[in-house]
């Protein structure tokens, strides 16, 4: 709260101490470079870790919902095998729904392999029948006992052995863009404090001067804080209005699309850009402010 | 004001000087001389603490300077106008913003009528928006005492004013420094320009400080 009064109060500025401090041009235009492009690369870490959050969730909450009991066991046996699997899944709580998969949808899921027409019933293909949790869940430990000794054909898969995989990429995914933007500040705070310290440099003769006549270190700095805090700013809106629209650009997110077509942000989350410029200019202000007073104390 | 009590100064593992004593009163004019490299100027800077003793004490309004913050060095600054030999000038800035400048620094508003009488005291006033490098020599000289005096300072130290200016400039300068003597404010020019000194003693009670051989002496009736 105190650094957002004090960078509140520098934005207002002070026209006398801009005007005691020429703009030094490289600096200028390095500070508005760098900062854009970070914008820019940041728009995209965010949107990455956004859209591997969501999938992270999604996957989770559609995966840990349901699960699949398998029944292999000779044509002759397989209805009834089926039906006491039933049975024993429409007694156990914490089960909402349990249904056997029709060959058509058999012939679905195996048609990526097989090709569309594919003779199911006609091969010794086992039965799925697809369980839906209730909000409590099952047991899944005492449900495989159970079935062993009731259903000996029959092996449940809650989707456990390649969930947790897939989950845990997803949320390295999302850790790998949180890190992306921290190192992005990181490289921003650098370069700025580069580009001040040079600023510094170059303008240490209206520094003495300054000095000469009474100025503290706090007015001195405040009036290349306020310059370089302005120009990330400005450069980090730019990069971030540019990323914002590359990432509008993307092919929209359906149902055929997977992982990379969801690459972007939705509903609210269009709203996460404008906080980058903001960090900016943060960013700007702490690493100028901090480069400023100790150049002015290694001068003194 | 300022009292500078068996004070040393050593540049470059040399003593420039040493044993130096000197007490500068409320409204009084003193003089500095001495030859070239005597460390006129390093005196000065030690009185507005831009440098600090080796040894002894520099007390500024009753305070070590020693002791002081750069904060606090910077508000004693706003008390001691300093006209600096080479004037030290923002050449970016116009003549008026110069002489406006430690207002700025300090917080306060620059009056427009203030600045013009200012400027017409030191008569300035049509040079008011030109930038430093189009100003004479004594120009210059002037536009760094009114930039030295903005803020009403109660001691005025001056290097060298009149090195770069002809007598009649020189004279007008001097007028400028006696007036504000006049007014209650201590002065202290430093100055190998013995003319300049003896122009001065007919005009104001003031004591000649020589600084030679290492050591600061009250100068003799010669001057």
């Amino acid at each position: 709260m105190k650094i957002l009064n004090r960078l509140l109060e520098l934005l207002a500025g002070d026209p006398q101490a801009d005007r005691a401090v020429p703009p030094t041009g490289f600096t200028a235009r390095l500070t508005l470079l760098s900062s854009g492009a970070m914008a820019f690369l940041a728009v995209f870490a965010l949107a990455l870790s956004l859209a591997t959050g969501r999938l992270a969730d999604r996957w989770s909450a559609e995966l840990a919902k349901t699960s699949t009991l398998r029944i292999s066991a000779p044509q002759d046996q397989m209805e009834a095998q089926t039906r006491a699997g039933l049975t024993v899944l429409q007694s156990t709580p914490g089960i909402a729904q349990a249904r056997p998969l029709t060959d058509d949808e058999q012939r679905e899921l195996l048609a990526p392999w097989f090709g569309p027409d594919l003779p199911v019933e006609t091969l010794p293909v086992p039965q799925l029948i697809e369980i839906i949790e209730d909000s409590d869940g099952y047991d899944s430990t005492g449900l495989r006992a159970r079935l062993q000794a009731e259903v000996p054909g029959a092996v449940l898969d809650d989707h456990t052995r390649w969930r947790e995989p897939l989950v845990e990429a997803a949320s390295r995914l999302r850790l790998l863009g949180f890190v992306s933007m921290l190192l992005i500040a990181g490289a921003t705070a650098a370069m700025i404090t580069l580009a001040a310290n040079a600023a510094l440099a170059a303008n240490s003769q209206v520094i003495r001067v300054m000095r000469l006549v009474g100025a503290q270190d706090i007015y001195i700095a405040r009036a290349f804080v306020r310059r370089f805090t302005l120009r990330a700013l400005i450069g980090a809106a730019a990069g971030t209005f540019i990323g914002t629209l590359a990432v509008m650009l993307l092919p929209s997110a359906d149902a055929a699309g997977g992982f990379l077509t969801g690459l972007g942000f939705q509903g609210w989350h269009w709203l996460w850009p404008l906080v980058i410029p903001i960090l900016a200019a943060v960013v700007a202000f702490v690493a100028t402010r901090q480069a400023a007073l100790r150049t002015l104390k290694e001068q003194s | 004001m300022i009292e500078l009590d068996n004070v040393a100064y050593n540049y470059g593992g040399a003593e420039l000087f040493s044993g130096l004593n000197l007490q500068l009163a409320a409204g009084s004019f003193h003089f500095l001389t001495g030859p070239s490299g005597a460390g006129k100027t390093t005196l000065l800077k030690l009185c507005y603490g831009e440098l600090v003793a080796t040894s002894g004490q520099v007390r500024l309004f009753g305070q070590d300077a020693r002791a002081l913050s750069r904060d606090d060095v910077a508000h004693m600054r706003r008390r001691i106008g300093v006209v600096h030999q080479d004037c030290q000038f923002l050449d970016h800035l116009t003549v008026s913003e110069n002489i406006a400048l430690p207002l700025s620094v300090s917080g306060h508003a620059t009056t427009s009528s203030d600045l013009t009488d200012l400027l017409g005291w030191v008569g300035l006033s049509q040079q008011a928006q030109q930038l430093p490098p189009q100003l004479s020599g004594g120009e210059r000289q002037r536009a760094a005492l009114a930039r030295a005096v903005i803020m009403s300072p109660e001691v005025i130290l001056a290097d060298e004013p009149t090195g770069n200016v002809d007598w009649e400039m020189s004279q007008r300068l001097l007028a400028l420094l006696v007036e504000l003597n006049k007014m209650g404010k201590t002065v202290l020019i430093a100055t190998h320009d013995i003319s300049l000194i003896r122009a001065a003693k007919a005009q104001v009670s003031a004591r000649v400080l020589r600084l030679k051989d290492r050591r600061l002496q009250l100068a003799g009736a010669d001057i």
